[in-house]
């Protein structure tokens, strides 16, 4: 608590902190008027207007309470200000309010300017300056990189172990599953994103690629999924070939909307060939994963095969099913991170990231960067393709519904604030982007609320992504740096080990 | 006039009518020179004369409207680069380029960026990746060979130390050295250098002058340099050629360029009087000297 005498407390300035707080209530009434202060709803008679005063009112008094408390941390009266905003934090968990509008924004605004404030103490000023921030970040980064090492294994070990703790239930196990296709996917799209540097915004169009080549496959010809499955690997990195070599030559926004239109493409062809693909209805009954051939998770086998729990002599249960197919999705998420982790340490990975940083200077260096970035978007097409038909068999349905535009934005989004590159970060954002929103499924639609407002405080506080921190693919001083420059502030890694136990 | 060296050697490059048109604009007009290997051969020309527009033709960074822009290899190989596509200059016949405005891997290590360069040697031994995903020697050993030779040019640019920098963050004037250190890890026979002195002190163009000799002399290859920094030009080329509005006006070696009055016109306007008293006119070459060495 000796912080906050550091915080020297001026006098207050009030006419100035009331204008400024009055000035954000009035942009808050323009908005809230009509965005929450009107509503149409459907009457017998028609279409109807009702008004909602009295939440406009409370939302514009709570931004103007809220800019009050913002302003007055920066004057340093953090402390007053954080009990005041636990306060009312609290009163918005405990006390019933007129609505739930009105108490989610009184818990939600509260903690986050309690956060501010606290932040503020801690510190002993009242605002931090971005590069201090960034700088900051970047050490965090770092840091978490480095203890991946030892982390990464740990997490492993923890998910293998998952399935046979008590706690595994058939619906943590369905959002475990989830969390790691979208975590697979993460990692296949930071292939072309992160590494590459190419904006591809219809990656979904792969995922539709691999889910669909599974499902008429086996519907067609009754191929198994453990043929099917590097079928549809292959099939959507043709299909990534397809796409790359008129697009590629495009650069920036050109391709990243060439990409956008791809993804749709896919997903019309899908809704509108009828007689093949089934249209909207989509496919169903798409066979579910045998234990790789051998025997199937089915209480009465079909005459000739063998059931999984009769094979390992077991009690049947339906969760065996659910178990395998979360092993499967993790080994094949582990795939594809083992790949990238190993691809940035060859030519082809390092000459990826040098396309990202320039690629004129690439051409001058003689690297093929049509060639590279086809591969590049053939690999990450194909783990797509291999995460599709793991959805396919998984859901035993799909329809185009699953493939459209906000999968490609959602999987963009984990990439991009995980960091780009950063494999770590991609498993930190989708349990963001995606363990969230499943574990909070009661807060209904507030979840997206909160969904969008975590965005854009990522993207306040840290522009590139949470936990974006290169490392170094090859080392010419070894780790602990010759001393001198290489632990110098260029190479924050070096700093990540070095000051480590220094706070 | 007197010209070219190239009677007594078959030149590494010979630029044969070059013509270069963007639009209704003549960037370089008909332009014949050649470059021979072992010698230090500089582009000068006063601003817009279409000196970096004649190296984005022979670095193929641009399609030469006219002309015939052939590569002698010192081992008999023969390129014709005016047909060739911008990366296979590189590739096959070792051209190797820097930029005026310095185009590192900004994010990536310094070592990384002279790896990079070696990219074509490393990726047909990593098989195109697939012996280097499955950890075979034969790419453990290559890699190890690019890591010496890039220790090598570290070591000559005096960046060894700075090895697992991030080349951004580097200080102007070693970016600028790495840049060159980078380029000489394709291991080319030709180095093409835009400007390397531009925006270095004095004591850093001495440095550089130095690199750029021993380039020539220890590795035998070619080096063509625009530079404006005449204290540069004037001591280390071998042959200059001179550019104005995108015509060659004099071709020669230093001595000579310094005194032709084509020259001396270009740097420093026509005079009117065409007459000049003899005492200026003795002047002269003296007066552009300075003036080019202000520039």
């Amino acid at each position: 608590m000796t912080a906050i005498s550091l915080s020297s407390p001026r006098a207050i300035a009030w006419p100035a902190i009331l204008k400024e707080a009055a000035m954000t209530a009035f942009v808050a009434l323009l908005l809230t008027i009509p965005l929450v202060g009107l509503r149409t709803v459907d009457r017998p008679t028609g279409l109807g207007l009702e008004t909602r005063w009295d939440e406009v009112a409370a939302a514009v008094g709570l931004v103007f309470l809220g800019r009050l408390g913002l302003c007055l941390i920066r004057e340093g009266h953090a402390a007053i200000v954080l009990v005041l905003a636990a306060a009312a934090a609290a009163a918005g968990f405990f006390i019933a309010m007129p609505t739930e509008a009105l108490r989610i924004i009184l818990i939600a605004g509260g903690a986050v300017i309690a956060i501010r404030a606290i932040l503020a103490i801690r510190t002993g000023r009242s605002k931090l300056s971005q590069a201090e921030r960034d700088k900051r970040m970047d050490h965090i980064a770092a840091q978490v990189q480095h203890a991946s090492r030892w982390l990464g294994p740990i997490a492993i070990v923890l998910a293998l172990a998952f399935p046979f703790t008590p706690l595994a239930d058939r619906q943590l196990l369905d959002i475990g599953i989830l969390l790691l296709t979208y975590v697979m996917l993460g990692w296949g799209l930071n292939i072309v994103v992160g590494l590459a540097g190419l904006l591809d915004l219809g990656y979904v169009a792969f995922y539709a690629v691999g889910a669909y080549s599974y499902a008429l496959l086996a519907h067609y010809f009754g191929f198994s999924f453990w043929l099917c499955l590097p079928l549809a690997g292959l099939l959507a990195a043709l299909s990534g070939v397809l796409l790359g070599f008129p697009v590629l030559r495009l650069r920036g926004d050109y391709f990243a909307i060439v990409t956008l239109g791809f993804g749709e493409i896919i997903r019309i062809i899908l809704i509108n060939w009828y007689q093949f693909t089934g249209g909207p209805n989509g496919i169903s009954g798409i066979p579910r994963p045998s234990f790789f051939g051998i025997a199937d998770f089915t209480r009465t086998p079909a005459d000739g095969t063998m059931a999984f729990h009769e094979l390992f002599g077991l009690e049947f249960s339906p969760l065996h099913r659910i178990i395998f197919l979360y092993y499967l999705i993790l080994v094949l998420a582990l795939i594809v991170n083992l790949f990238t982790m190993r691809i940035r340490k060859l030519p082809l990975g390092r000459a990826w990231e040098a396309l990202r940083e320039d690629d004129i200077a690439c051409a001058s260096l003689g690297i093929n960067r049509t060639n590279m970035k086809l591969a590049a978007f053939a690999i990450a097409a194909m783990f797509g393709g291999f995460a599709g038909s793991f959805f396919a068999t998984r859901q035993g349905f799909i329809s185009p519904e699953s493939f459209t535009f906000i999968e490609s934005a959602i999987i963009l989004a984990i990439v991009v604030l995980g960091g780009m590159g950063s494999q770590i970060g991609v498993v930190v954002a989708a349990l963001l982007v995606i363990g969230l929103p499943e574990a909070f499924r009661e807060l209904a639609d507030y979840r997206m609320l909160a969904f969008g407002m975590g965005m854009v405080l990522i993207m306040l506080w840290r522009p590139r992504g949470l936990l974006a921190h290169r490392d170094p693919t090859i080392l010419l001083h070894g780790k602990g740096g010759s001393g001198g420059p290489a632990a110098g502030t260029a190479a924050a890694g070096g700093q990540g080990i070095a000051g480590g136990s220094a706070k | 006039m007197t010209t070219n060296h190239s009677m007594t050697t078959t030149p590494l490059l010979t630029v044969e009518h070059l013509t270069m048109r963007f639009g209704g604009l003549v960037a370089v007009n008909d332009v014949s020179f050649a470059a021979n290997n072992g010698e230090i051969t500089a582009i000068i020309g006063p601003n817009g004369a279409g000196k970096t527009t004649l190296f984005n033709c022979i670095t193929g960074f641009y399609t030469p409207t006219v002309g015939r822009l052939t590569l002698r290899h010192p081992d008999g190989k023969q390129f014709l680069l005016e047909r060739m596509p911008g990366y296979r200059i590189s590739q096959k016949a070792s051209v190797a380029r820097t930029f005026q405005n310095i185009r590192l891997f900004g994010g990536m290590s310094v070592l990384e960026n002279l790896i990079v360069a070696q990219h074509n040697k490393l990726i047909r031994a990593s098989g195109f990746s697939i012996a280097g995903l499955l950890g075979l020697p034969s790419y453990t050993k290559t890699e190890r060979e690019a890591v010496d030779l890039a220790k090598y040019w570290l070591d000559r640019v005096r960046l060894l130390e700075f090895a697992d920098w991030e080349a951004g963050n580097l200080p102007y004037g070693a970016q600028r050295r790495l840049e060159i250190a980078r380029a000489m890890c394709t291991e080319p026979v030709m180095l093409c250098l835009d400007e390397p002195a531009a925006g270095l002190n004095p004591r850093e163009s001495g440095e550089l002058a130095d690199l750029l000799t021993y380039i020539r002399d220890a590795h035998k290859i070619g080096v063509l340099l625009i530079e404006h920094d005449m204290s540069v030009v004037m001591t280390i080329s071998d042959h200059v050629v001179v550019l104005d509005y995108g015509r060659k006006i004099s071709d020669g070696d230093p001595a000579f360029v310094k005194n032709d009055p084509a020259v001396i016109r270009a740097y420093l306007g026509e005079e009117e009087d065409e007459e000049l008293p003899a005492v200026v006119a003795a002047d002269l070459p003296e007066v552009a000297k300075r003036a080019e060495e202000g520039a």
